[in-house]
This record gives C-alpha cells, sequence and structure tokens, in this order.
C-alpha cells in the first residue's frame, strides 16, 4: 500500500509515526516514574502523618492510664474508707480533663461485707462532677467487658469503645486496672479501678487530620469496629471486616487484620464511604492496639501529574501536527520540482526539448538536480542539433555516393548476352559492389570483327577517388585500345597517362587480353593483377584448371617508365578463360578465413559444364554461402569467356 | 432455592381463605424475645407487605428488648402472640402458665459454642478444665447438658451481651448464636478456618429455639385468629427469603427506629442463617410445624435437668393450626 504513496505521504507517515511512538515512550516513562516519585512522597507523607496522630494520641492514653494503675497501686497498699475513697476519685475526675470518669468497682461483698455490689463512679456532666453507684440498680457492672477482661486476664486492659448505660450515657471506651489482696498467701482480684475517655475528643483530634481537600483519618478498634469516620453513620456500627463483607474484598479483610494486630503498613484502599481509591497509611496506638490510617485520595494525588500529563498531551499533540505541518512543507519543495521533472521528462520524452523547468528556490539536492537536469536538456538539444546536421550532411554524402555508384556501374556493360549473333564464345561478367565505393571494373568490346578485348581491373583504394581513378583508367583503356591492337603497348601507354597529374599516387591493377574470335589465340598483358585461370578441355570430357602464366607486370599508375609485355595463349574450342578481382578469393567468412583459391578452383571444377553465366551465378552463390551475412569489404568481380570454336 | 421459596409462596397463596379480605379484622399483637433483627424479619415482612391485614388481623407489634420478658407479656395478657425458644415455653408451661406453641417458626438450634484452633481445642474432650463463656437463663440448658453429656469439667464463666472476653483470650470456649455472635467474631477478624465451632444440633441437643405460642384460651376464644397469625407470618418468612435486600431494608428500618446497631451485612448474615434455620435443607420438615421428637427431645433433657416436673403430651402442647383449623 505504501509502495505507491508519495514521498510526502511516507515522510508524514513514517515521522508522525515515529515521532508518536518516542513522544508515547517518553510520556510513559515520565509518567510511570513521576507515579512512583508521588507514591513514595506519599507514603512518606501518610507515615509522618499517621506516626504523628497516633503518637498524639498514645500521650494522651499513656497519661490516662498513669491515673487508675496509681489508685489501684494505692489500694493495694493502703487501707482507705468510704470518704477517702469518693474523695480520692472525685478528684481524680476533677484533676484529670482527659478522664471523663473514674469508678472503683469492686468484687461482690469486696468492699463491705454487706454489700453484695459496690462500684462508686464519679463523671463529668455539662461542667460538674457527678456521682452514681454503679452497683445500685440493674446494671449488673461485673458482667461487663470493662469489668470482665481484666479480671479474666488479670491485667490492665481497654475497651472497646461502647455506648455507656450505667452513668455516662455517652461513647466512651474505658482503661480498667484490677487491684487485689493478698489471702492466704494467695493474690485475690479485689476489684478493678477504672478511668473513662469520651471517645468524643479522639473523634476530634482524629477528624481535625487534613489530608488534601477530600483525604481524612479514621480510627478502628482491636475489633476493627470504626471509631471515628467523617461518615457518622459508620461510628460504632460497622467493622473494617464488614466493609470487606459487603465489598466482597478478601484483601481488605487481609488489611483489617494487618490493622488489629498492631502492624502498620501502606496499601491501596478503596474509602469506605464513598469507595474513592485512595492510598491509605495505617499505624497501630500501642497502648490499646487501636489502628490509625490516614487516607490520601488518588485522584488528588496525581491531579498535579494529571494536569501536567493533559498539558504534556496537548503540546506532544500540537508538537506533532506542527511537525506534520512543517514536514507538508519540506515534502512539498522537495516533490513539486520533482513533479514538475516528471513533467518536464515525459515532455521531453516525446521530443518537446523547449519545456519550462522549474526555478532552482534552494542549492540542495533538488536544487541541484533540476540545475543538472537543466544542464542535460541544454546538452541534449545541442547534442540533437548537431547531430541533426550530421545526418542531414552524412545523408547527403551517402546519397551522393550512391549516385556516384551508379554512375559508376552504369558504364560497366550489363547486357548479357552481349553480342547474340556470335556463337563462336560465349562471355559473361558480374560485380558485385561491395558496401563502400570500390574500384573494380570490366570492360570487353570488339576492336574489329573478330578481335574481342577483354579488361579487368582493381583501383587502390576505396571511396570517390577510387571510383573516380576506375573511369579514367576504363576510359583511357577503352580509348588506347582503339588506335593500337598491342595489349603490352595499351597498357606501356595508359600507365604513362595515369602517371601524369597523379598527385594522388593512386595505382590500379589491370589485366587485358585480346581473343582472335577465330583461332582463339589471346594476346594479353598484366599490369600487376591476379592471373586468370584457364579452364582446358581435354579428351573424353576431362578438363584442368590451371592458372594462366603470366609475367607479372608493374601496377599501372605507380611508375611513368613502365614498360608491359605482350604475351600470348591460344584457346581451344570448349578451353575458358576465368578473370577475376582478389574480391573473390579473398571474400572472408565470419571466422576470417578466406574463400581463397583453392575453393575457386574447386567451385569452378564442379561447374565447369555450365555456361559462363551459370558458372559465374554459380560461383557468386558459393561466394554468399560461405560468407553468409558479413559484408564484404572489397568488390567481388569475375569475367569469364568459353571459345566455342572459330565460326566456320 | 429461589424457585422452590417462590413455589411455597404460590402455595400459601393458594389455600388462602376465599373472602378473607372482606373479613373484618380483627386485632391482635404480637413480641417477639428480642430488639429488632433479622431474627424477626418475617414478622416485620408480613406486616409491612400487608400479609396480616390480608388475613384479617389488625396486627400491632410491640418492640421487644432485653427488659422486654415475652412470657411476663403473655402472662400479664400484653400481648396476645409472643415468641419463645421451646424451652422456655415448656418451663413456663411447667410452671402453671396455660400456653401453646402455634407454630415452630425455627426447625434447628442455632446456640453453639466456639474456640479458637489456637487454643488446641478439637473435640468436645478438649474443652475439659477450660474456662467457657455461658449465657444465663434458658441458654445454659443446652450446654450444661452437653457437658454431663461428655462428662467435662468446666470453669464456667459467665458471658455477657458481648464476645470480647472470648476474642481477648479471657475465656477459651465461647457462647454463641450462629445467626448473630458467630458473624460478630468473624466480622471482628477471626477467620472461620482459625475457629473450632459446636452445635449442639450436632450433639443430639437439638432445641429448636423461636416459635409462636398463645395462651390456651386466646387460642380457644378464637382459633381461626392464632391461624391467621401463624399463616401470615409464615408467609412474611418465605417472602422475606425470595427478597432478602426488601426483607433487609424492612428490618434496618425497624432497627434504626429502634436506635439498634443498622448494619446491613451483618442482617443480611443473620437472615441466611434464619433461612438455614427456619428451612433446612437436608431434612424433611414441614414450615413451621414441630417434629415431635424434637419436642420429646427437649422434654426429655429439661425432665432430667429438673428444670419441668412433668413433660405435657404433645397434642397438648402444641396445635397444628393449618390441620385442626380445617377439620
Amino acid at each position: 500500500m505504501l509502495r505507491t504513496k508519495g514521498i510526502a505521504f511516507k515522510l508524514i507517515f513514517f515521522y508522525t509515526l515515529s515521532g508518536g511512538l518516542i513522544f508515547l515512550l517518553i510520556f510513559g516513562f515520565n509518567y510511570y516514574f513521576s507515579r512512583i516519585i508521588i507514591e513514595k512522597n506519599v507514603e512518606d507523607n501518610a507515615r509522618n502523618l499517621a506516626l504523628s496522630k497516633a503518637n498524639q494520641i498514645e500521650a494522651v492514653l499513656r497519661a490516662v492510664q498513669k491515673v487508675p494503675e496509681n489508685l489501684a497501686y494505692y489500694l493495694e497498699n493502703s487501707s482507705c474508707d468510704n470518704n477517702e475513697l469518693m474523695r480520692l476519685l472525685r478528684s481524680l475526675v476533677q484533676n484529670n480533663p482527659e478522664i471523663y470518669g473514674a469508678a472503683v468497682a469492686f468484687e461482690p461483698y469486696g468492699f463491705d461485707k454487706k454489700l453484695l455490689h459496690f462500684a462508686p463512679y464519679f463523671f463529668k456532666s455539662d461542667g460538674s462532677i457527678e456521682f452514681t453507684d454503679l452497683g445500685k440498680g440493674s446494671y449488673r457492672y461485673n458482667a461487663w467487658d470493662w469489668y470482665q477482661i481484666p479480671k479474666e486476664l488479670n491485667m490492665p486492659a481497654w475497651s472497646e469503645p461502647y455506648y455507656d448505660e450505667g452513668g455516662g450515657y455517652t461513647l466512651m471506651a474505658t482503661y480498667s486496672v484490677p487491684f487485689y489482696k493478698q489471702s492466704g498467701g494467695k493474690k485475690q482480684c479485689r476489684g478493678i479501678v477504672t478511668a473513662d475517655i469520651n471517645l468524643a475528643w479522639l473523634q476530634e483530634v482524629v477528624s481535625s487530620t487534613k489530608v488534601l481537600q477530600t483525604g481524612y483519618a479514621f480510627l478502628i478498634s482491636k475489633n476493627g469496629i470504626i471509631v471515628t469516620h467523617p461518615s457518622k453513620e459508620l461510628i460504632m456500627n460497622e467493622t473494617i471486616f464488614g466493609v470487606a463483607e459487603a465489598r466482597d474484598d478478601p484483601q481488605l479483610r487481609d488489611i483489617g487484620r494487618k490493622m488489629i494486630r498492631g502492624e502498620s503498613g501502606f496499601v491501596p484502599f478503596r474509602s469506605i464511604d464513598s469507595e474513592k481509591p485512595c492510598w491509605m497509611y495505617y499505624a497501630p496506638i500501642p497502648s490499646n492496639n487501636w489502628s490509625l490510617a490516614v487516607l490520601f485520595p488518588r485522584d488528588e494525588l496525581v491531579a498535579d501529574i494529571t494536569r501536567l500529563n493533559g498539558i504534556v498531551i496537548a503540546l506532544g499533540i500540537a508538537g506533532l501536527l506542527l511537525l506534520s505541518v512543517a514536514i507538508v512543507f519540506i515534502a512539498h519543495s522537495i516533490t513539486t520540482p520533482l513533479r514538475a521533472m516528471v513533467q518536464a521528462t515525459k515532455t521531453i520524452a516525446i521530443g518537446n526539448l523547449d519545456v519550462e523547468l522549474p526555478p532552482v528556490r534552494f542549492e540542495d539536492e533538488v536544487g541541484k538536480l533540476t540545475e543538472a537536469f537543466r544542464y542535460m536538456k541544454e546538452s541534449l538539444k545541442e547534442y540533437i542539433r548537431a547531430l541533426t546536421e550530421t545526418t542531414a550532411s552524412k545523408e547527403r554524402i551517402e546519397s551522393e555516393l550512391k549516385i556516384a555508384r551508379d554512375i559508376q556501374m552504369s558504364i560497366l556493360p550489363k547486357v548479357f548476352p552481349p553480342f547474340p549473333g556470335r556463337t563462336e564464345f560465349d562471355i559473361y561478367a558480374a560485380i558485385e559492389p561491395a558496401r563502400e565505393v570500390g574500384g573494380d571494373f570490366y570492360d570487353f568490346f570488339f576492336i574489329d570483327d573478330n578481335h574481342l578485348c577483354f579488361v579487368i581491373g582493381d583501383v587502390s583504394g576505396k571511396g570517390v577517388p577510387a571510383a573516380l581513378f576506375m573511369a579514367v583508367t576504363k576510359t583511357l583503356m577503352k580509348a588506347k585500345t582503339s588506335q593500337d591492337a598491342d595489349p603490352g603497348m595499351i597498357l606501356t601507354k595508359v600507365n604513362k597517362d595515369l602517371n601524369q597529374g597523379n598527385e594522388a599516387c593512386m595505382f590500379v591493377t589491370i589485366f587485358i587480353g585480346i581473343l582472335n574470335t577465330t583461332t582463339g589465340e589471346i594476346l594479353y598483358a598484366n599490369g600487376g593483377h591476379n592471373p586468370p585461370l584457364m579452364i582446358r578441355s581435354g579428351d573424353n570430357l576431362s578438363f584442368a584448371v590451371e592458372p594462366l602464366p603470366v609475367s607479372h607486370g608493374l601496377v599501372v599508375g605507380a611508375m611513368e617508365e613502365s614498360i608491359y609485355q605482350t604475351e600470348t595463349v591460344i584457346l581451344k574450342p570448349r578451353d575458358a578463360i576465368f578473370v577475376y578481382t582478389d574480391g573473390v578469393t579473398e571474400a572472408m567468412n565470419e571466422q576470417g578465413e578466406l574463400f581463397s583459391d583453392d575453393r575457386l578452383k574447386k567451385q569452378l571444377i564442379k561447374l565447369h559444364r555450365k555456361s559462363a553465366q551459370e558458372t559465374i551465378a554459380g560461383i557468386m552463390k558459393g561466394i554468399a554461402s560461405f560468407a553468409r551475412e558479413v559484408p564484404q569489404s572489397d568488390d567481388i568481380t569475375m569475367m569469364m569467356i568459353r571459345f566455342h570454336g572459330g565460326g566456320e | 432455592m429461589r424457585i422452590l421459596l417462590s413455589l411455597l409462596f404460590m402455595l400459601f397463596l393458594a389455600v388462602l381463605p376465599a373472602g378473607a379480605a372482606e373479613i373484618a379484622l380483627k386485632k391482635a399483637s404480637f413480641i417477639p424475645q428480642w430488639s429488632p433483627q433479622a431474627q424477626f424479619a418475617g414478622y416485620y415482612v408480613a406486616y409491612e407487605k400487608g400479609f396480616y391485614k390480608k388475613y384479617g388481623v389488625d396486627l400491632t407489634i410491640l418492640q421487644g428488648g432485653p427488659n422486654q420478658s415475652p412470657t411476663d407479656f403473655l402472662e400479664r395478657r400484653k400481648a396476645d402472640f409472643v415468641s419463645l425458644w421451646l424451652s422456655t415455653a415448656m418451663q413456663r408451661r411447667s410452671h402453671g402458665v396455660k400456653l401453646i406453641n402455634i407454630g415452630q417458626v425455627m426447625q434447628r438450634s442455632a446456640l453453639m459454642l466456639i474456640a479458637k484452633k489456637s487454643s488446641n481445642i478439637k473435640t468436645p474432650q478438649d474443652m475439659n478444665g477450660k474456662k467457657v463463656g455461658i449465657w444465663g437463663a434458658d441458654f445454659q440448658i443446652q450446654p450444661r447438658a452437653f457437658f454431663k453429656k461428655y462428662n467435662l469439667h468446666i470453669n464456667v464463666i459467665p458471658q455477657s451481651f458481648s464476645v470480647n472476653l472470648f476474642l481477648r483470650g479471657g475465656v477459651d470456649v465461647a457462647s454463641a448464636m450462629w445467626y448473630n455472635e458467630y458473624h460478630t467474631i468473624i466480622n471482628s477478624g477471626l477467620n472461620e478456618d482459625e475457629l473450632t465451632t459446636f452445635f449442639f444440633y450436632d450433639y443430639g441437643l437439638n432445641f429448636p429455639e423461636d416459635g409462636i405460642y398463645v395462651l390456651e384460651d386466646t387460642y380457644r376464644k378464637d382459633p381461626a385468629l392464632s391461624c391467621a397469625f401463624v399463616r401470615a407470618s409464615l408467609e412474611g418468612w418465605l417472602y422475606a427469603f425470595a427478597h432478602p435486600e426488601e426483607a433487609l431494608d424492612i428490618v434496618l428500618n425497624y432497627i434504626s427506629r429502634a436506635k439498634g446497631p443498622a448494619n446491613r451485612v451483618h442482617q443480611r448474615w443473620m437472615l441466611a442463617r434464619m433461612k438455614d434455620l427456619i428451612l433446612p435443607v437436608d431434612e424433611v420438615s414441614t414450615l413451621g410445624n414441630l417434629q415431635p421428637s424434637d419436642y420429646e427431645g427437649v422434654g426429655r433433657e429439661l425432665f432430667a435437668s429438673g428444670l419441668i416436673r412433668i413433660i405435657p403430651a404433645y397434642n397438648s402442647f402444641c396445635v397444628r393450626c393449618d390441620n385442626r383449623a380445617e377439620n
């Protein structure tokens, strides 16, 4: 999918994606660690707060404990009558502001042998000290926890919080100290000294604990009963275990068990009334094993982080948007010229080099690319212009060369049979011009009625000069032959003429022969040309192919003083002479092998029964199948004359 | 269970006397043996849902409490119907109070003894020589019979209204009602698996507790009124078990009015246990009927303890309201 999208899309996609990921990563780490730091701080704060409150309560409880302990000690160690006891008890309540009420409760008949129940109790009421005897009426004090527990445990104890129905009629907790007498060497409990504290005071201390906006502290008793709590209906009516049961929360029950066991800890907690998630630190009050808990509402703790996180997220999103805009701008500055260049390239591809390229605005890679593109366009334009010119001139030259070639070829006799009435001989000639204009030529004509002159030549070099030189040579040969009938003389004269004004130092190899059509005698001269082949017919259809013995005259046009000898050979009827240029034997195939004299001879042997035309056509075919597609660099020229006998 | 309750409830509706609503309402009063709590949910629910009126009873529920003895209310004719323990009722009858049982609501005794496993009490024999908290009056009949049965020498400590003495370790074993103190102990931080429990029911001492009682002459004067009260009350119980949260709302409302500790969790526990006690799942017993075997068992124990002089005949003590009314 991405593969087909543009650079701008990819840039935005990847940068925004990776940017977003990096941002999220940093954000996550930041959030995580700041939470840890805050939790750590909260734990420290909560611990300090809980411990300071617990100590505050503990200090009061300890002070309260001292009072009944001292009185119990006094009762054990001195005898005191009713009046003394009343005085002591009254002053005890009066002089200790923390103490709400105090009693000395005796075992049955413990104070007076005639008195079953006796428990004098002084307590504060509306600023005055009131008295009541708890032993009177229906209140059976020795069935109450504050009496029974220290008695059965034989040690001082704080009671659970309770609503007193004996005299105080308020929510209180009682510290009870048993006192004893020695009876027959045995320690026997005489009664219990108590001091009550009004829990309103405790509730005030605890509820004065302000924690952030909505945090608070609460206190539970040793049984888990909620003693103080901002929600009044929970007080004395609910235990932390009841809350755990209502919530079906075994973890809360565990926390409660730890609290009443006197442990301390820092735990996640849900507020008892509002169920708000909080952090809670709990610490014991050592005297009575109650537990104080301080709750820090989690949402308030993390409020700052949450706000900061909100800002960070907003900044992050803004940053990403800005980044995207920047990327769009950058991508646009890259892709706009690129797109323009794509269009330009398409236009250039269809041949329009005059297309406008986008302006270079920055010296960056795109700018350089545009610059290079412009240079390429200009170069291309220049190149194409030059190429067009060159091609035009080349085409002109080529067409001229073609014309030259046509003219050259047109001056060679092409009509076969050339002399339809003459049966004494059969003549055929063919030229296969090379790709370039070459300098081969052949010619034949009657000097008189029974003398046929035949010439074959090969001008050195190629091209127009060779063509021109060939034309001159052919013309000269024909002109000189009309004056003389001696081949040697003709060549000598032509040589002399060609040497004059031959600045280009061109030359030509020429073989000239004059056949007496009556006798079969051939007068010939050779100017550096390769020797013709004789095809001799013997008896009984036998024949032989052999080179014509020739004197090797110098090439024509090289030296002015050259003299060429005339030689003679006699053709018997059915004998033939085969003249050719080196284009035949030097025809080359793909492997660089030459056609060679051997192959030529074999071809001639194979074709010896054929007419001159068929023989030459056969050899042409042979060369073509030998060389295949390889273009030949030289003209291939052949001429064959077969003598049939002197006419009559 | 829910479905079963609904079925029972439907059955009750089916046997409703035709034209009941047209009968002129008869005045009657009832007092439970304790302060409002889920132990009496059936009566409060029947009242609030108008079941008594439906059966032609214009009922007044008097507020019970520690100082309101139901037998006093019955004997002094301050209440027509009372809730009493079977053992209490049999003793009162033995003392000449002509009361009869017209409905046995609880089929099982909820009284139990509880020990902490940490004090190594696993069997009744382990209690020998230990301190055991025991309530007074009729609450001590079963424990004392239990101690005698297992030949235990116990240091009996009078137990007050709280279980704190037990929680603090002042006694090794505490008395408890399954529907009340047991849960208080659990919700004071002791886990069930940390406790050993001794249900008297499991030790051949099943004293079915709360039952509905009326003076014999009151019953004779208008048996239909008594039966209407019993039917409406039992219908109230079935409704409470089928709609526990609605029943709890009603009960908590009564508790609040009586300024009691309105603790929903505790009352929920209590209501659930009442269901176990009133409709035991593993026993074929008819709702509201006193089983003769239970009656004889309680009679034997009371006689053996010298608390009653004679065991009255089952039929003279107990009126099976539904049958006799029809017959």
